[in-house]
């Protein structure tokens, strides 16, 4: 190069302020410019987003409904309660006078009576088994003192002493814990979850090899472009930019169609879990997925799209070389 | 600007594309490549723009010794040349502005200076006025000419041409080079590899002939 061209050069070459100036608007035009590339081919980017939506609304959906069977059920730990079935010997005036002493008890915080002929009527309502009980002689319930205990949710020990308590009377038959269940349930709610952890790597590896596989193909469908590129002074990361921006859109579009399955899913079957609560008599609303999680689902599916594309790019891209 | 020192190109297959080549171009100089298909002139091109690497030898260009240039440079190396193809290596669903602009874009120039640049590296091959046209309309002379523009919007100190009248009738080939004599002559580096005689014995300018890999002959015009 000879001084005079030299200078020319540096003359017009950018400077530093020109050069990141054009930098963003470089990205602002890619980030556009990737999204019309997609829309003139909607029907193959609707079924790319469709598939990632489709994929990550599974276990989005499976963990609302699992937070939501949490937080019902949170409320029933509190509520464990002990049923003290008596003796059949025990009168009713005899068993009004036990729930008075119980109900003095320290560890105590109500005591409620079942007598024996409201455990029936209550019995051939809820059962169905009515008329096969009106064919006994004798009523064969016993009477129940329900006791909800004191703090029963911090202290496990203090609520098994009670139990001992009760089981120990003398007018007592059986005194029973109504929390086995509860916790059989929590056994099998973190199955569940570790189910759905496992379920969602899955799905979201599956969403990473989708994206990886349509940009791919997008790389060779513009391997000419490509070579073009590289033959003029095109850097990695400019020729790599615009696949990455489809990966990102791809990401966005697919947690988008995952939030509104969802979502509309919840929403049709709200209805009928509403019916099935007012069912057990428990006040019941299902929940929506939280703001949170659906900035986690859009995150983490934007870093998917994002995490594909740079796979494909990554392996396909230095393939192509001008020959 | 261009000087090869005892550069070979051997390819894997055990194909000797080069052996031995030693020449030197200076600055603002014009030369012809020639000699038959296969002779080794497209390797030569590849050479000197980082296409591919000398097995052998040393290949300089613009005092820089390619063998040291790492692979993440070769973008910003290539941006210093101006190569011109025989089958133009256009984009065809861009129009001839978007294809000029390519080079600026990718150096980050600004709209402004991009839009000015492009219309003046148009106007130069004669093609002011069609920026908005799809390649694909244009004729193949108009088409190498919008890929000499492409070239050239950047101002590079050094153009390569690989047979870049292959496809073009005489008229339209003297005129093609016609503009390569006028970045000559304003101080940039052109070599010109061509298997077009005719066309080179008309012209007064400095001319390599290769044959099966060996630069046989390298004469200067008589003045």
């Amino acid at each position: 190069m000879n001084n005079t061209s030299r200078q020319r050069d540096t003359q017009h070459r950018p400077n530093i302020v020109t050069l990141l100036q054009s930098y963003f608007i470089r990205h602002i035009q890619v980030f556009f410019y990737s999204l019309g590339q997609l829309s003139r081919t909607p029907v193959s980017t609707l079924m790319t987003c469709l598939v990632i939506g489709i994929a990550l609304a599974l276990p989005t959906g499976l963990h609302t409904l699992l937070k939501n069977a949490q937080q019902l059920s949170g409320g029933w730990e509190s509520t464990a309660q002990i049923s003290v079935f008596l003796k059949k010997n025990i009168s009713a005036s005899q068993a009004k006078n036990l729930k008075q002493d119980i109900q003095r008890w320290p560890d105590v915080l109500s005591v409620h009576y079942i007598s024996r002929e409201q455990a029936l009527k209550e019995f051939q309502d809820l059962s169905g088994f009515g008329n096969a009980l009106k064919a006994l002689n004798s009523n064969p319930l016993p009477s129940v003192l329900i006791i909800k205990p004191k703090l029963s949710k911090t202290n496990e020990q203090a609520t098994q002493k009670l139990l001992n308590k009760l089981t120990n009377l003398r007018q007592t038959d059986k005194a029973q814990l109504d929390m086995q269940w509860v916790r059989r349930l929590y056994a099998i709610m973190n199955i569940v979850e570790r189910g759905v952890l496992i379920l969602g790597l899955l799905l979201a590896l599956a969403v990473l090899l989708v994206v990886g596989n349509t940009i791919r193909l997008a790389i060779q469908n513009r391997r000419k472009e490509i070579v073009v590129m590289k033959l003029i002074g095109g850097t990695d990361a400019f020729i790599r930019r615009p696949f990455l921006y489809t990966g990102f859109w791809y990401g966005l579009f697919g947690g988008i169609i995952a939030w509104l399955l969802v979502s509309f899913t919840l929403l049709s079957i709200s209805r009928p879990i509403e019916k099935l609560t007012t069912l057990y008599q428990n006040q019941f609303e299902l929940n929506n997925m939280s703001f949170l999680t659906t900035l986690a689902l859009l995150g983490l599916s934007i870093l998917l799209g994002l995490f594909g594309s740079w796979f494909a790019v990554g392996r396909h891209l230095r393939e192509i070389e001008p020959q | 600007m261009i000087r090869f020192v005892n550069a070979s190109k051997r390819y894997s297959s055990g194909f000797d594309a080069l052996q031995n080549v030693n020449f030197h171009m200076a600055p603002g100089e014009m030369a012809f490549l020639t000699g038959h298909s296969g002779a080794g002139k497209s390797s030569l091109l590849k050479l000197i723009a980082l296409l591919e690497r000398s097995s052998r030898g040393q290949v300089i260009v613009n005092n820089q010794n390619l063998a040291k240039v790492p692979r993440r440079r070769i973008p910003y190396f290539r941006r210093n040349i101006g190569i011109i193809f025989q089958d133009h290596q256009l984009l065809f669903d861009r129009t001839v502005f978007d294809n000029v602009a390519l080079p600026l874009i990718i150096a980050g120039y600004s709209r402004h200076d991009i839009a000015k640049r492009v219309r003046a590296a148009l106007d130069k091959v004669g093609l002011l006025g069609k920026e908005k046209k799809y390649p694909i309309t244009l004729s193949g002379g108009e088409q190498q000419r919008v890929g000499i523009a492409r070239a050239v919007v950047n101002k590079p100190p050094l153009i390569l041409a690989d047979e870049p009248t292959g496809n073009l009738d005489p008229e339209l080939s003297a005129e093609i080079m016609g503009l390569f004599q006028d970045f000559s002559d304003v101080g940039v580096t052109v070599l010109v590899a061509t298997h077009d005689i005719a066309l080179i014995s008309q012209l007064p300018y400095r001319t390599l002939t290769l044959k099966d890999g060996k630069l046989i002959n390298d004469t200067q015009p008589a003045s």
